[in-house]
């Protein structure tokens, strides 16, 4: 399976290039970048780890660049997404964020069925990677 | 006034005399501020007409009472100070009107209508009237909860930013089972889509009961989130016959781990601020479709223009509500939806007679309702859509995805690669009004969904003349 969370996953993978175009047009908006890189890509892990604070007073693209290949270099075989963050009043939220690296193979989630009363189900999602210890989720 | 014993002499008197016409006021601060279109009666005077809307609207009975010296009835009058002619519309006068924030009661929009939108709009001096804009002062905004979730907050529970939500509705609207219809639920969020939704007179009738939709949809919104790995949901409507109906189906939605339920227009201003407290406190997205808006709010002369039921809908507290395309095949000048979508999402609303907005409005942090856009649109038309609509939107393609000729899925898919390929182009600084349908043929070269999207759908526009369009300048309506 191919996870598709972020702003651009249903397209081919954003190459280098593609992703400092992204960069640029979220400094152009005055918005910081972060970078964050997860081997559990649970849609509700909310907290991926972060690759040092977002660069709020960063306005060249190329340093973020800089920073998104180090963690890629660090961290090759799992998620990695660069956020851009608006401090504007008003939204003061992320306003645009983007997967950049991810493993090879995907192996997604089990739903898990637990039935309850009368018909009813109650749902849990789980990552089958996030089932071996962190670190070694994905080969 | 003169003479209080003249004033109160029992008997009739004209309106604009009894202290309901007043040039130089001054609207306070804390004045709720109305603009009507009135089209009196041949012979009746503009100024009197204002007056009786005015006196009508407030304190007015069609005779002197002596009982208003029981009162400090001046403050209690709501004072028409301003009246314009309509530019082209002979016969038509934007009249301004103000009421003392003591008329109304904290917090409820079923008191603050009795009185703008009550006996006057039969009042027979009036051929016609029209509620244009209403200014709300902070004080009386701030006795109002809003919007249970907002944008921002719904964007960080989705997980989703940077581009307009997707969803579908359910088609056809009538007569499939259940089983049947959380198989077209799955199949479009695995294709793509954020949300699907229930239409809006899918309630619980005998060919389809609503527990067992429930059960249904939350098995297609769980494993479609599974094989994604995105969070998804489906607008489950809980519109019902009474409070206690829709209490008990929101609750089952809740149990079974919805993200969101939706009610109609039709259940009524009170109705639909309990279900806003309900959704703030089961912290639930409330999704408002505005089935049978159009009865009052298409027609220029008559009834109340759809951004004072967009303003009213935030502040009683909705987090969606259908608010225009401008491209598909429901009444939408591309000004006036403009108009709309500003007063759901910004933080100040500026005047802009372009668009009907007739007044500066600090929303006072009230969050943000967002738009939706729903009737008649497919993926061909993605450039103008994010062009006249923004990215803080939900795009509804409900035939647009169901209708594929290579499926429900792919019909997502279409719809989700030309709307990231969109909002990646524009992004990187591309002209995607001129642009569009080049970039869309590109995408379509690698994303065959998308490429027979476009080839089904190609010459489908609705290219109408609007009905609702704004006065002070020329409008088209785009092809």
């Amino acid at each position: 399976m191919r996870i598709t969370q972020g702003t651009f996953s249903f397209l081919p993978e954003l190459t280098d290039k593609e992703i400092r175009a992204q960069v640029d047009y979220a400094l152009s908006q005055g918005w910081a970048i972060s970078v964050e890189y997860t081997d559990d890509p649970h849609p509700r892990n909310f907290y991926w780890e972060m690759w040092g604070n977002p660069m709020f007073d960063l306005k060249d693209g190329a340093g973020a660049m800089m920073e998104i290949l180090a963690c890629r270099k660090a961290h090759p075989k799992i998620y990695i997404r660069v956020n851009a963050f608006d401090s504007t009043r008003g939204f003061e939220t992320t306003r645009l964020s983007f997967i950049v690296n991810r493993p090879a193979e995907e192996p997604g989630f089990a739903l898990k069925r637990t039935e309850t009363g009368g018909r009813n189900i109650q749902y849990t999602i789980e990552s089958y990677a996030a089932q071996s210890p962190e670190g070694r989720r994905y080969s | 006034m003169g003479n209080p014993a003249d004033r109160y002499k029992s008997g009739v008197m004209p309106y604009a005399k009894m202290g309901y016409w007043d040039a130089d006021y001054v609207p306070k601060d804390t004045d709720v501020i109305a603009v009507f279109r009135i089209s009196p009666q041949d012979g009746v005077d503009a100024i009197e007409a204002a007056a009786a809307v005015a006196g009508e609207s407030s304190t007015a009975t069609w005779t002197v009472v002596w009982t208003d010296r029981l009162t400090a009835c001046d403050l209690y009058r709501a004072k028409a100070y301003r009246v314009d002619p309509v530019p082209g519309s002979p016969g038509q006068y934007f009249s301004y009107i103000a009421y003392d924030l003591a008329l109304f009661e904290e917090g409820s929009i079923a008191n603050l209508t009795a009185s703008i939108i009550g006996n006057v709009f039969g009042f027979k001096p009036l051929k016609a009237l029209r509620l244009e804009d209403m200014r709300m002062p902070v004080a009386y905004l701030k006795t109002f909860q809003g919007p249970p979730t907002g944008i921002v907050v719904e964007r960080e529970r989705l997980d989703k930013f940077g581009r307009p939500l997707l969803g579908a509705t359910t088609k056809p609207k009538l007569g499939l089972s259940s089983k049947n219809y959380g198989r077209v639920v799955y199949e479009a969020l695995k294709g793509g889509l954020d949300f699907v939704k229930d239409d809006e007179n899918i309630n619980s009738q005998p060919f389809m009961h609503w527990r067992d939709r429930f059960l249904y949809c939350m098995e297609a919104v769980n494993k479609a989130s599974a094989a994604t790995g995105e969070v998804k949901g489906h607008y489950l409507n809980v519109t019902a016959a009474t409070m206690e109906d829709m209490y008990e189906r929101a609750d089952f939605a809740k149990q079974l781990g919805s993200c969101i339920v939706m009610i109609d227009l039709v259940i009524g201003y009170t109705a639909i601020q309990s279900m806003a407290k309900w959704a703030r406190r089961n912290d639930m997205i409330l999704h408002l479709h505005r089935a049978g808006h159009g009865t009052y709010t298409r027609q220029k002369t008559h009834g109340v223009s759809f951004r004072v039921i967009a303003k009213w809908m935030r502040m009683a507290g909705v987090d969606h509500i259908h608010a225009g395309t401008v491209v598909g095949k429901l009444e939408g000048d591309p000004n006036v939806i403009k108009g709309i979508y500003s007063v759901c999402r910004d933080d100040i609303t500026k005047q802009n007679f372009e668009r009907g907005v007739f007044f500066d409005q600090d929303w006072a942090g009230l969050r943000k309702v967002m738009p939706v856009a729903s009737g008649g649109i497919h993926a061909g038309q993605m450039h103008q859509l994010i062009t006249y609509l923004g990215e803080d939107v939900v795009l509804q393609f409900g035939g647009g995805t169901i209708g594929h000729p290579m499926g429900i899925q792919a019909g997502a898919t279409a719809n989700r690669v030309a709307l990231e390929v969109m909002i990646k182009a524009r992004n990187e600084g591309r002209d995607i009004w001129n642009e569009g349908p080049q970039i869309l043929a590109e995408a379509a070269k690698w994303c065959s969904p998308l490429n027979a999207a476009l080839e089904t759908w190609k010459d489908v526009s609705f290219n109408y003349t609007s009905t609702d369009t704004a006065d002070f300048v020329p409008t088209a309506t785009p092809a």
